[in-house]
């Protein structure tokens, strides 16, 4: 066991990358995650990697791509304004199998926005945002200890599918410091010798790029990506459940808000209501299944979220109609508040 | 034990050194801990404002919305805060700069002279030391030995040579307050 450390969320998602054998950073400044690029600055150089503060959040993204084509685990950051900006540059790298992490601590928008805490770019993350048929896994965490611990784990996951994989936090988790203990990395050790570029002396050329214009190629590689993407969907899923056996109702809610809802299943538990979360930690792969099975025995379901709601669409269609689904969001960086949470359960516990 | 606390002030006051020392504080004696600062808008003399939430089980939301100890080092802080501490809640006011008294009588209230104690020792940049030292004897949960030890190992090297006149500072906040 390490020892315990006092970070910023953006400092330890800095420090878990490094860890985790990150030696290629990217980003350009954005609030509220600009310690993720500050930490790097100091940190990562002297540790031999390379940082660079681009020119812009799409030569970033560019700088990814091309890193990651020799094999070096490469990662960038920015907020979302910068992320809207990188989708060309995700769907590319998807297109052309590369693995790499991005890191979104995302802020009120639409537009410029500002820089309070957000949930507004869940449609983007996990519906595409860039263009094409694709798909990343997107992790979602709630703690300073949570978003090290995934961050490690993106970069894994993302090597074993050849796939970018995105870590979707808001404001609050980049900014707030809490304790946490570093984990060893994982270890593992993905032989890219056949893909990468670099020195060819003795071996054929490789060639990487998401363009073909020849009949039925991309059709094909699409095909063989559809096959990852199950593969990661069936494989990748990570969903916390918290007292919802005996539960009447049921929240949903992710990243900060999840932890805004176990406050309020705390508070009403302790009066005798039985409340439980389900938290999905990947958006994209979605709890489908588990959020179905409770839906056949709870009534009602409880989405929360820093938007107008995104992820309550998901919710929808696991549920299907079997039980009756309550909403409850704040967009444009507003921060839902457990007394109003707390009203509007009551009434539907009265109903 | 769950303590909910907001600290808030002008920007330049320490505001966040407070909540940050507190933070650092609570972990080294095995609390679970989250700060949450205002943060991208700092400024000198602007209003500055942090959240520290201490507790012996894992913390659920970082945010507090109202908060069980305020501690106020200006009167804009004192306006905008007093409103949402908890009833039965603690003040913890920086008589110095604040003339006047909070106008709720549910709460308990401490007015303490944290920049007199710290021009007393001859830096008033100590009166956030100070305000620390009463929190602590207010709040009976972290020692005063434990952020001494604390500040040994989070003060930055050129900041250690002035260790000594903030642990003064801090022990004399303590002292100020009667229980």
């Amino acid at each position: 066991m390490g020892e315990k450390q006092l970070m910023k969320g953006n400092e330890a998602i800095a420090e878990a990358a490094i860890r985790a054998g990150m030696t290629c950073y990217f980003g350009y400044p954005i609030t509220p995650q600009n310690e993720i690029p500050a930490y790097m600055a100091k940190h990562l150089t002297i540790r031999g990697g390379t940082f660079i503060q681009a020119e812009s959040e799409i030569a970033a993204i560019n700088m990814v791509y091309g890193a990651a084509c020799t094999g070096a685990r490469a990662m960038t950051s920015s907020s979302s304004p910068g992320i809207s900006l990188k989708q060309e540059g995700i769907s590319y790298l998807v297109g052309a199998r590369l693995p790499a992490v991005i890191v979104n601590i995302a802020r009120g928008g639409p537009g410029l926005g500002n820089i309070a805490p957000s949930q507004a770019d869940y449609f983007q993350a996990v519906k595409g945002g860039g263009h094409g048929d694709y798909h990343m896994v997107v992790y979602t965490p709630e703690t300073v200890q949570e978003a090290a611990d995934l961050t490690m784990k993106a970069f894994d996951v993302a090597d074993e599918y050849r796939n970018p994989v995105l870590i979707l936090g808001d404001a609050i988790l980049g900014q707030m410091m809490e304790p946490l203990v570093f984990k060893e990395p994982s270890g593992k050790k993905f032989d890219k010798s056949s893909w990468t570029l670099g020195n060819r002396k003795g071996r054929k050329s490789h060639l990487i790029n998401s363009l073909s214009l020849t009949e039925g190629v991309v059709e094909q590689w699409n095909w063989e990506l559809k096959k990852k993407f199950d593969l990661m969907a069936e494989r990748e899923l990570m969903v916390e459940e918290y007292m919802v056996e005996d539960a009447d109702v049921i929240f949903v809610a992710y990243g900060t808000t999840a932890r805004i809802c176990r406050s309020v299943v705390h508070q009403t538990r302790k009066q005798g209501m039985k409340t439980g979360l389900i938290r999905p930690i990947t958006v994209w792969p979605f709890p489908t299944e588990t959020i179905a099975g409770h839906a056949e025995k709870t009534k009602h379901f409880f989405v929360v979220e820093m938007s107008l709601g995104q992820m309550i669409e998901d919710v929808r269609l696991a549920i299907l109609g079997n039980a009756k689904i309550h909403f409850h969001g704040r967009p444009g960086g507003g921060i839902p508040a457990e007394a109003d949470i707390l009203k509007q359960l009551k009434a539907i516990l009265q109903s | 034990m769950e303590h909910k606390i907001i600290f808030a002030g002008f920007g330049g006051q320490g505001v966040i050194s407070m909540g940050t020392l507190m933070a650092y504080a609570a972990m080294a004696e095995n609390k679970n801990v989250t700060f949450y600062p205002a943060y991208g808008i700092a400024m000198r003399g602007g209003t500055a404002n942090c959240s520290v939430i201490i507790s012996d089980d894992p913390v659920a939301s970082p945010v507090i919305a109202f908060p069980n100890i305020l501690v106020v080092m200006n009167e804009p802080s004192l306006d905008c805060f007093t409103d949402r501490l908890q009833e039965g809640g603690t003040l913890l006011a920086n008589s110095s700069l604040i003339r006047k008294k909070a106008a709720r009588k549910d709460i308990r209230s401490f007015y303490i002279p944290v920049n007199d104690i710290a021009e007393e020792l001859g830096d008033s940049r100590m009166a956030n030391m100070a305000m620390v030292g009463s929190l602590l004897k207010i709040m009976n949960t972290v020692t005063l030995s434990t952020v001494f030890q604390t500040m040994k190992k989070t003060f930055s090297p050129k900041l250690l040579k002035v260790i000594d006149i903030n642990q003064e500072a801090m022990k004399k906040g303590f002292h100020a307050v009667q229980l």
